[in-house]
């Protein structure tokens, strides 16, 4: 009944303008950290709720209405972007 | 606006009038926040707690000594499906609140699982809304929100909570798990009250 | 309601259907004109929007099947029995119909040309899609890094790209969940169908069950868990 954080993707790059699957999260709840695409994604309500591959515990929410992107991300303590070797 | 030929998406024609925007359905559509609680009924509670903290507790055995009814109601998810004539049996919240104290307007509802969500108490009483326990003539299963989950068919159906748990009687309103994140207040319908700002 | 600081595009981009082709009773390679298409690495998905003439619309998302290729992409699509959309794509779709993508999606489940370590790809079903635009990717540029598949499906009639794998240089171990053969009995996937993956990074793509359990028997045998990486369908297998 859940798919993982690759499948999310194409509206959180919608939302952010970044690729979270490789976006690092630490849990709130239990501290265990580890890639968005590994997240635990259920995506057949009126939102998007991704949780902890370990304890569950919710780690992100979205949803998309006609006109704007609300996103919830409370329940991730860090949410760490790879941006690659900085210039210069 | 890209039109794909001949795409119609997964509608039937309604003869009945449904509300704004919707689309009759004959399956019902699994739509969950999380896993599927698993519940045990021996510790199974159902708890109604006023504005000073009073509770009023069921356990599964008790709840279904209550009075049930058997109600046949439409309903309408946010998500576009509309699924007619639904067959279900539970014990109303007139029943529950009948012994219950209160001078509060509102109602936060509780999961098992943790969902939440918000509607004022005159919305759960008055023939609209149920404990319900079976539908379509079975045991409710846990996939649709079993063992007991609350239906309140005049709202849109994210407001019918799965696995619930409580009630909590508040004088001011607290948004639920849809209602902070971009989903309507109140979330009738007929007047298309999908998000916050309609 | 206050105004956005920045107009953003829409993020939706037109594509036009140039080819299709059967891969299976149920599965279809469709090949889409995506005019500024950005490219895309393998591993990666699009979402697929379809859009009905009053307005209606639903989108799901298919893993791209084939590396960039200028602007052009390549889907492989199983109907769902009941779907909204893979009904649609399979049955009805037709060269120079119009549809809309957004992507690519996901650079987590990605394997880019010039990694060298070993690969294993392990295939459940309909996974087997973005690990093929691996497969591919490493032939268009002439890897030679050590590549392996496992591809399970319930049996002979169900294997995607059969002919390119027969004829391909990479290891293939084809497994039958419903089809017994004279070397392997029909069951699923189990710890003796997989190949040693000591120091290889392993993709692993299906239906998340599937994943689960080979995730489960991968890490049971010691395998550093920072070498997997998974992509699940959800229980249809996309």
């Amino acid at each position: 009944m859940h798919i993982d954080g690759n499948g999310a993707a194409g509206m959180f790059a919608e939302a952010l303008g970044v690729d979270i699957t490789t976006a690092v999260l630490t849990c709130a709840g239990c501290g265990d950290s580890g890639p968005f695409a590994q997240a635990q994604v259920y995506d057949q309500g009126p939102g998007v709720v991704a949780r902890c591959a370990t304890c569950e515990a919710v780690l992100a929410r979205l949803v998309r209405t006609p006109t704007d992107a609300w996103l919830d991300l409370r329940g991730a303590r860090s949410v760490r972007l790879p941006l690659g070797p900085a210039a210069g | 606006m890209i039109v794909s030929r001949g795409f119609h998406g997964r509608r039937e024609p309604a003869a009945a009038e449904l509300p704004p925007g919707q689309y009759l359905t004959r399956d019902f559509p699994v739509l969950q926040a999380g896993p599927t609680p698993r519940i045990d009924l021996d510790r199974w509670k159902f708890t109604i707690s006023n504005e000073v903290g009073a509770e009023y507790t069921w356990t599964w055995r008790e709840m279904l000594a209550l009075p049930s009814e058997r109600p046949t109601v439409d309903i309408h998810c946010v998500t576009r499906w509309s699924k007619l004539a639904t067959t279900w049996q539970g014990v109303s919240l007139d029943t529950l609140f009948s012994g219950v104290e209160t001078a509060a307007d509102y109602a936060y509802v509780r999961s098992y699982g943790g969902y939440t969500t918000n509607l004022p108490l005159e919305d759960l009483l008055d023939g609209k809304a149920w404990l319900a326990y079976r539908y379509d003539g079975e045991d409710l299963p846990g996939e649709h929100g079993g063992p007991a989950r609350l239906l309140v068919p005049h709202l849109y159906f994210w407001k019918s909570a799965k696995w619930v748990t409580g009630i909590d009687l508040r004088h001011d309103d607290e948004p639920g798990f849809w209602e902070t994140l971009g989903y309507h207040n109140y979330g009738d319908p007929w007047r298309e009250q999908r998000y916050t700002d309609d | 309601m206050t105004e956005p600081l920045v107009r953003r595009r829409s993020p939706w981009l037109a594509a036009r259907v140039f080819a299709v082709r059967s891969e299976t009773s149920v599965a279809r390679t469709i090949v889409l004109d995506v005019p500024g298409w950005p490219g895309h690495e393998a591993g990666q998905h699009v979402d697929v929007k379809l859009t009905a003439p009053d307005g209606y619309s639903a989108y799901r998302s298919y893993s791209i099947a084939a590396p960039p290729s200028g602007e052009r992409i390549e889907l492989t699509v199983q109907r769902v029995i009941d779907g909204e959309v893979s009904p649609y794509l399979v049955d009805e779709l037709l060269p120079t119909d119009e549809l809309e993508v957004r992507g690519p999606v996901g650079g987590w489940f990605t394997w880019r040309a010039a990694e060298t370590a070993p690969v294993v790809l392990v295939a459940g079903g309909s996974g087997i899609v973005p690990l093929m635009a691996m497969l591919r990717e490493r032939a268009r540029v002439g890897s030679t890094a050590p590549f392996t598949l496992v591809y399970s499906v319930r049996g002979p009639a169900d294997v995607y790209y059969e002919a390119e794998l027969a004829a391909s240089d990479v290891p293939v171990r084809l497994l039958y969940t419903r089809a017994g053969t004279s070397t392997r009995p029909a069951g699923r996937i189990t710890a003796a169908d997989l190949p040693d993956t000591t120091g290889a990074r392993v993709f692993v793509c299906g239906p998340t069950g599937f994943v689960e359990t080979v995730a489960d028997l991968l890490l049971a045998r010691g395998q550093d868990p920072a070498s997997i990486r998974t992509e699940r369908f959800g229980p249809t297998g996309g």
